[in-house]
């Protein structure tokens, strides 16, 4: 035991001398022909505080030095969880329901706004959770369909002046033709070629988004793109139906929630239906799989035209949310970070994601202050999560029973 | 970042007629394909040696861009600049090159060798993380603006009619060709490079023959991002700046390059990154420039559709593709 902390303690310093080798240069070293040490070893010793103190609290937990803490919070979380699972689903269900339904109405402007792009991206992270999560496939271009979805919109309602309600059916459908159009060459390759070849074509769609001036104005964007227009009967003179636009954030909030709630429905439905067990069954070996019969390349084509669709239709919000669109919005950044949620939150698993979703887009409008970390600590949270926790926050409950558990 | 890839401006100024301005081109693809093969080299061994695709293996490149960018600043302020500039140059790229192996070495064993026994999405999707984290780590360092390079180290050049080599299209050509001829020599002539290949080709094997493949693993991350240094200081050199997220489509670019060549051959690395920056600078000059970027990604593509073992590369199992 004390060999193996002093192996980890050696560890460590030797992980933090390699850190202040690493920074001086970058900080220490200057134009004008001075060298400096004195930013460097400021923020290296905040690096060292702040690590030495989870590492503390790591390696305690590692020695069981702290049971006197984790003892009876472990005992509180079981308690917790034996009474959660005495209520049944519906009930956790109905509430965060409840909670979503009345949000805005004590929320402000600003949380509301905040709350229809955890929507949105909840939406985002369920599409890709069919492609990652449950049948396996890493996607790195899953934004590109976002895009297409956004700019067949704004396109359409631009140019052509159609409505929200007459685009959204084509935006997901033109995002389902572009997943197609991807998927059909790149989904006989496997595993890592995969993600190489979508972050390729995700690129390639942006690309095209950025030079095709004629189409899409180019990098200037499409401006004065409607937000969604709804009818509403009004009793002034007998029965009409009256056009209004949905100007109020909170009336978007909703549609925004109905649209993740649906995009939650969903998946949930494919994940226990004979495709989510088709596309498992893909994930787990996929050489097996079709063995058994499961037609392996109609499903994957399945699989990243479902989470094309979803991304599409999210697609769509986003543009009337922001009534602009331009290819900024579509970087491989966006792609990394909503991957980076479905990975926090757990892979293949919906509340999972939720969760995930909400960690990285409320949490950091929390800290403000923090902004320009955002994406280092988007970077290091992956890492650190594929090293320690790589089922996620919340894992996805699995159907049936497996060998490795009847194991255990 | 993908505006920095247009032509140097001079050759743009003249009026060329059809031959001279196909041998520019040619030029100025060698030139680029020369660092595209610097990298794409970095891809190919260490998918050769641990199959896995190294995301951050861009950021390595713009680290080294980097650290020539201070390293050369820093003399220039010393004013050594003026009188020994080959020396300066010499410790800029010796040292960005020390640095961006320090850095490797150090990534390798945090972010990817506890995974080493994992599922390879596990792997990949940590070498991501760590791409987005080291590029964000350069923008919080050294700023999200561009940083210049000294542009008055290689004025002019050799003049064939209308056709202009200059120096510094000259120095990057001759370089890159020690490095790969160097490179060449320690894996095919050395101890060291026989302990690599026998590492990529069967660990357990190799380790039975006492091989350390950890202390192999971390060599070879190491020189791969050398030659990834030594191409970001060329880059920063040619193109007069280097920029926090440069490593990212040159990155991808240099992948298509190795999986051209074959992934794991280190001769169809060179190959295929020579093949890709001709490819790209033709394409812009004859094709179109905006889309230049497409074409690597097509050629990608295209090669992993039709013959996923690239040029040069052996037939490859099912489980490797």
């Amino acid at each position: 035991m004390i060999q193996e902390f002093k192996k980890v303690w050696k560890q460590y310093t030797i992980g933090m001398l390699w850190l202040l080798g690493l920074l001086w240069p970058l900080l220490g070293i200057h134009p004008d022909g001075t060298l400096t040490f004195r930013t460097t070893m400021m923020v290296w010793s905040y690096i060292l505080a702040g690590s030495f103190v989870c590492f503390v609290i790591y390696v305690m937990k590692a020695g069981d030095s702290l049971k006197f803490i984790v003892d009876p919070v472990s005992r509180v979380v079981g308690n917790i969880r034996t009474a959660s699972s005495a209520l049944p689903t519906w009930v956790w269900i109905l509430a965060i329901l409840v909670f979503a339904l009345i949000y805005p109405q004590f929320a402000g402007r600003y949380g509301t706004d905040v709350a229809i792009s955890v929507l949105l991206y909840i939406c985002l992270g369920l599409g890709l959770n069919v492609v990652v999560g449950l049948a396996g496939m890493l996607d790195l271009g899953y934004i590109a369909f976002y895009g297409v979805g956004a700019y067949t919109y704004a396109i359409l309602n631009t140019t052509y002046g159609l409505g929200f309600w007459v685009c959204l059916p084509f935006s997901g459908a033109l995002a389902c033709v572009a997943g197609c159009i991807v998927g059909y060459p790149t989904l006989r390759m496997r595993g890592d070629y995969l993600a190489i070849v979508t972050l390729g074509f995700g690129e390639i769609i942006r690309l095209i988004l950025n030079n095709w001036m004629t189409m899409t104005n180019g990098p200037n964007g499409i401006l004065g793109v409607k937000s969604i227009g709804i009818f509403l009967p009004v009793f002034e003179n007998g029965f009409t139906f009256e056009h209004f636009w949905m100007k109020k954030l909170q009336l978007f909030y909703y549609f925004a929630l109905a649209l993740a709630i649906l995009a939650a429905i969903g998946v949930q439905r494919l994940n226990f239906s004979r495709v989510g067990r088709a596309w498992e069954s893909i994930r787990e070996d996929e050489t097996a799989a079709e063995l058994m019969g499961v037609n392996t390349f109609m499903y994957k084509l399945l699989a990243y035209a479902m989470g094309a669709v979803f991304a599409g239709l999210a697609g769509a919000f986003f543009a009337a949310r922001m009534r602009f669109v331009s290819p900024e919005s579509f970087t491989f950044l966006e792609s990394a970070m909503v991957l980076c949620m479905v990975v926090l939150g757990g892979m293949g698993s919906i509340p999972g994601i939720i969760l995930g979703v909400i960690a990285l887009i409320a949490l950091p409008e929390v800290f403000r202050e923090f902004e320009a970390y955002r994406m280092l600590i988007f970077g290091a949270t992956m890492i650190i999560m594929m090293l320690f926790r790589p089922a996620g926050l919340i894992p996805a409950k699995r159907v049936g029973t497996r060998s490795e558990e009847k194991e255990g | 970042m993908a505006a920095s890839f247009c032509l140097p401006p001079e050759i743009k100024l003249r009026k060329l007629n059809i031959m001279e301005y196909f041998i520019q081109q040619f030029i100025n693809g060698l030139t680029l394909g020369g660092m595209y093969a610097l990298i794409a080299l970095g891809y190919t061994m260490v998918y050769g040696v641990i199959q896995l695709i190294n995301f951050a293996h861009g950021e390595f490149f713009a680290a080294g861009g980097y650290v020539g960018a201070i390293v050369l600043a820093y003399l220039a302020g010393l004013g050594y600049m003026e009188t020994h500039p080959v020396i300066c140059l010499t410790t800029a790229f010796l040292l960005s090159m020390a640095y961006c192996a320090y850095l490797a070495v150090g990534v390798e064993k945090i972010a990817y060798k506890p995974l080493r026994k994992e599922s390879r999405l596990a792997a990949l999707l940590s070498a991501l993380g760590m791409s987005i984290f080291l590029s964000n780590g350069m923008m919080l360092t050294q700023g999200v603006y561009d940083k210049i390079y000294p542009s008055e180290l290689f004025q002019g050049g050799i003049n064939f009619g209308m056709v202009t080599i200059s120096y510094l299209q000259v120095m990057i050509v001759s370089l890159t060709a020690c490095l790969l001829v160097g490179l060449n020599l320690l894996v095919f002539k050395t101890k060291i490079g026989m302990a690599m290949r026998a590492t990529a080709q069967d660990k357990t094997m190799s380790a039975l023959v006492a091989i350390g493949s950890n202390k192999i693993i971390s060599l070879t991350f190491a020189i791969g991002a050398g030659l990834a240094a030594a191409a970001g200081i060329m880059y920063g050199l040619y193109y007069g700046s280097v920029r926090y997220d440069m490593g990212f489509v040159p990155g991808i670019k240099a992948f298509a390059a190795a999986v051209l060549g074959g992934i794991g051959n280190i001769t169809g690395a060179m190959l295929g990154g020579l093949i890709i920056g001709m490819v790209e600078i033709f394409a812009a000059g004859y094709i179109s420039s905006e889309y230049k970027d497409v074409f690597a990604f097509i050629i990608l593509i295209g090669v992993l559709y039709f013959k996923p073992t690239g040029i040069m590369g052996e037939n490859i199992d099912d489980t490797r593709v």
